[in-house]
């Protein structure tokens, strides 16, 4: 009922305390989810060239191995980790090295280096590069290890390489693993649909995660908008016997997929200002990246390919589809039955995705959907910037507590210092509530964002 | 290659929501006009003329201070309109118009402008302009036969004339004859009013205050579409009732119910139009309750021991002069910042 669905009258406005679970403020946007929500995961073709970029997760670039001219087979690493925090890349496809050069566009619009490979038009492409092993024997560093050769990296976006966390830090007790599967952008389906058809994948892989954080319980939180998947999963715990792990269903609202949020709806704890998870004995993985490690380490093969949400008013075809990494932007458009003049084209969420500049990208592993809008229905208003009215709606939206109105008022007036110590900046994870809800349409979470830069590249220069 | 149109580029987030501070400010408009057409089907035409009148002088001083200093018009955001009609309800009809429309300047002028224009004006603009009128106010009784059809002559007072004694007037279309509000009545009198007449506002007062029912529907209207916080209502409300019961406990005969204070006056108009304008109000979750609260409390005070019947226009400008005070006492604890941390042993 969109008479109703204003911001008042959200999350909270009639929601007792006592009756579910959740964190403080959030949003509800309008989340679209229904084109793509009932579609099967389907396979994408291979496009003929296959641009794998070298820098696919956070940390340092993956170094390449191969050289201009050689053949490589599907699922061959094509460049090793360039440190602990990297990752390795895998051939996606079977065919020739064409070129190592910069070749493709990062999403902020700065060319990076990658490997060109023209895929076989012949090739069957099956994996053959495959050296299965019994996951039950391994160690818990054999299983990290392993899971740093497959090169998963977190694909719930963020693209942290999994291995990292997959181990308590020192000092640090493991002892609850959280399953993310919250899935609160609008739009985005593809957790969605893994958690369904990949149950078996997503519980193996929370299992072996288990193994090497040496957590003892682990839960599975999933949003109530996807009561399909909980039942789903339930009925996997229970048919292979799991007790230590549990589905919970959590409120559905914006952003209960951060982390932080997580935690707080799921086990009640707060993760320390500047703390990670591990700071309360929890780690979170996404459910996509369990999956995919459910699937990759006993099979010993690296992650060639992901699950990619395409939709949004500007495609024929929306839906969930397996995408071999690097397959060039304009061939996902043109195989979904984009249009020919989009307007705007987001990857990730509406929420915290981006908007590129240009189509000469090649989708990498933190690429969790592509949303292509028309000219006339893009998703931000033009309505002008209005002075702040202290209408409160960004307090109220704030999951973090923090005061945005506040926060934009000291940023116009360049008061960073001010805003870190007294109004705890840094605390910010810019997922955008502040700027949703504001009726004066003040980008707050970008005039956020500068100021948590200024305050960075002062910290830098003074150390 | 194809030619390609440019992607439009914008940071995130991308989706917004489609409320705009003019449909805000719209919708409160709306949720007036059934308290202006009870005032003008109570008071007849010197109300309607007195709406008409402020509303007016508010948009012309506002369109003339953005003339000067050279920006665009801002009467488009709505907010001046809410300004004027919330001035005419707090001013009772037969109140000179000319005096009004003075009220209406300076309630923009000095209100809001010289501020910085909306978003920047720490008071209701609204209560400034009333709180400069206050003092010269004649009250005026409801359902006079003759509303409909003509004047009250002090309407039509010019300045530096004698003004037209509208006591002669009134008197000559009523029988018991009398113009003070339920609270004056009560302060300087000891009558009470039935609190279904004030509910239904078959009392006399100024133009918008009268029906307390009414004006709570319409707020509940705003509070339902999501533009209004339902938080500051209850806090003004719950504020006065806590005030005015220990009083009535000690001694019934003195001290008014607590009903008749919530319905009396112009509280129910305060705390829903007045203590909730925005602008003037603290940012913060608990900083608003404290607000509401301080708002209802000093208002009884104001009546119970003070020299005026009428507190609740004084009660929201001083809260309106302490929010930020109380913003910066009450700013919330950031997440993750409890004072004592858990540990991960309960994990």
């Amino acid at each position: 009922m969109s008479f109703f669905n204003q911001p008042f009258t959200q999350k909270g406005f009639l929601r007792l305390p006592w009756q579910s679970k959740s964190f403080a403020n959030g949003i509800h946007p309008e989340d679209h989810k229904e084109l793509t929500e009932r579609k099967p995961i389907r396979r994408m073709p291979f496009s003929n060239k296959i641009i794998v970029p070298l820098s696919q997760s956070i940390g340092a670039p993956a170094k390449p191995i191969v050289s201009k001219g050689q053949d490589v087979v599907r699922g061959e690493p094509i460049a090793e980790a360039g440190g602990f925090v990297s990752a390795p890349v895998h051939a996606p496809v079977t065919g020739t090295v064409a070129a190592v050069d910069e070749l493709v566009s990062m999403p902020n619009g700065s060319k990076t280096p990658a490997i060109l490979i023209d895929t076989w038009p012949s090739s069957d492409q099956t994996v053959r590069y495959l050296q299965p092993r019994d996951t039950s024997v391994m160690s818990a560093d054999d299983l990290v290890k392993a899971v740093q050769d497959a090169g998963v990296v977190g694909l719930g976006g963020a693209a942290f390489p999994t291995h990292v966390k997959m181990k308590a830090p020192k000092g640090k007790t493991i002892k609850t693993l959280v399953a993310n599967g919250c899935e609160c952008e609008p739009y985005l389906t593809c957790d969605h649909r893994t958690m369904l058809e990949y149950t078996d994948n997503l519980l193996r892989g929370l299992q072996l995660a288990m193994v090497t954080s040496g957590a003892k319980k682990a839960i599975i939180g999933i949003e109530d908008n996807k009561m399909d998947a909980v039942e789903k999963i339930r009925q996997s715990i229970v048919a292979r016997q799991l007790t230590n792990i549990t589905c919970e269903a959590v409120p559905t609202c914006y952003p209960q997929g951060a982390e932080k949020m997580l935690l707080k709806s799921l086990l009640g704890l707060e993760v320390p200002a500047g703390g990670i998870p591990a700071d309360i004995g929890c780690a979170v993985f996404n459910v996509g990246t369990l999956a995919q490690i459910g699937e990759l380490v006993p099979q010993g093969r690296g992650l060639i390919e992901r699950i990619v949400t395409v939709s949004g008013p500007g495609v024929s075809k929306p839906g969930n589809y397996i995408i071999s990494l690097g397959t060039p932007l304009p061939f996902v458009l043109e195989q979904t039955g984009a249009i020919d003049n989009p307007g705007m084209i987001i990857l990730g969420g509406p929420m915290m995705g981006m908007s590129i500049a240009t189509r000469d990208i090649a989708t990498t592993k933190g690429i969790t959907g592509i949303l292509v809008f028309t000219p006339e229905q893009l998703p931000n208003s033009h309505e002008p910037e209005m002075p702040c009215i202290g209408c409160r709606a960004c307090v109220e939206a704030c999951p973090m507590l923090l005061n945005p109105s506040m926060l934009g008022k000291l940023a116009d007036v360049n008061r960073h210092q001010e805003m870190m110590d007294k109004f705890h900046l840094m605390n910010c994870f810019e997922c955008g509530c502040c700027s949703n809800s504001c009726p004066a349409n003040i980008p707050l979470t970008q005039k956020i964002r500068v100021a948590k830069q200024s305050i960075r590249q002062k910290a830098r220069s003074a150390g | 290659m194809i030619k390609q149109t440019p992607l439009t580029i914008r940071t995130s987030p991308h989706l917004k929501k489609g409320l705009t501070v003019p449909q805000i400010m719209r919708n409160v408009v709306y949720a007036l006009l059934p308290v202006c057409a009870w005032a003008v089907w109570q008071f007849g035409i010197s109300a309607l003329a007195m709406i008409i009148v402020t509303t007016l002088s508010c948009m012309a001083t506002e369109q003339l201070f953005t003339a000067i200093s050279g920006k665009k018009s801002t009467l488009s955001d709505y907010s001046v309109v809410i300004t004027g009609i919330l001035l005419a309800l707090t001013l009772p009809p037969g109140f000179p118009l000319w005096m009004a429309a003075v009220a209406g300047f300076v309630a923009v002028a000095l209100g809001k402008m010289l501020f910085g224009g909306l978003g920047q004006n720490p008071f209701n603009p609204a209560l400034v302009g009333r709180a400069f009128v206050q003092s010269i106010t004649t009250w005026t009784p409801g359902f006079l036969p003759e509303r409909f059809a003509s004047f009250i002559p002090s309407s039509l007072a010019l300045p530096f004339m004698s003004p037209a004694d509208s006591s002669d007037w009134i008197a000559g279309q009523v029988d018991a004859y009398s113009s003070a509000t339920p609270l004056s009545l009560f302060k300087f009198e000891q009558v009470t009013t039935s609190t279904q007449d004030l509910l239904l506002g078959m009392v006399s007062g100024s133009a918008g205050e009268t029906s307390a029912l009414l004006v709570l529907l319409c707020g509940g209207f705003l509070i339902a579409r999501g533009i209004m916080s339902w938080k500051i209502p209850c806090a003004v409300i719950l504020g006065a009732l806590l005030t005015a019961t220990p009083f009535w406990l000690m001694n019934a005969d003195v001290y008014p119910t607590p009903l008749f204070v919530i319905f009396s006056g112009g509280l129910m108009l305060a705390a829903m139009f007045m203590a909730t304008d925005m602008v003037g109000t603290p940012l913060t979750p608990a900083g608003i309750w404290i607000y509401g609260l301080f708002i209802g409390f000093l208002t009884v005070i104001i009546r119970l021991f003070g020299g005026l019947p009428e507190g609740a226009m004084y009660a929201v400008l001083v809260a309106n002069a302490l929010a930020p005070l109380i913003d910066s006492v009450t700013q919330p604890r950031a997440f993750g910042t409890r004072l004592k941390q858990q540990s991960g042993e309960e994990a």
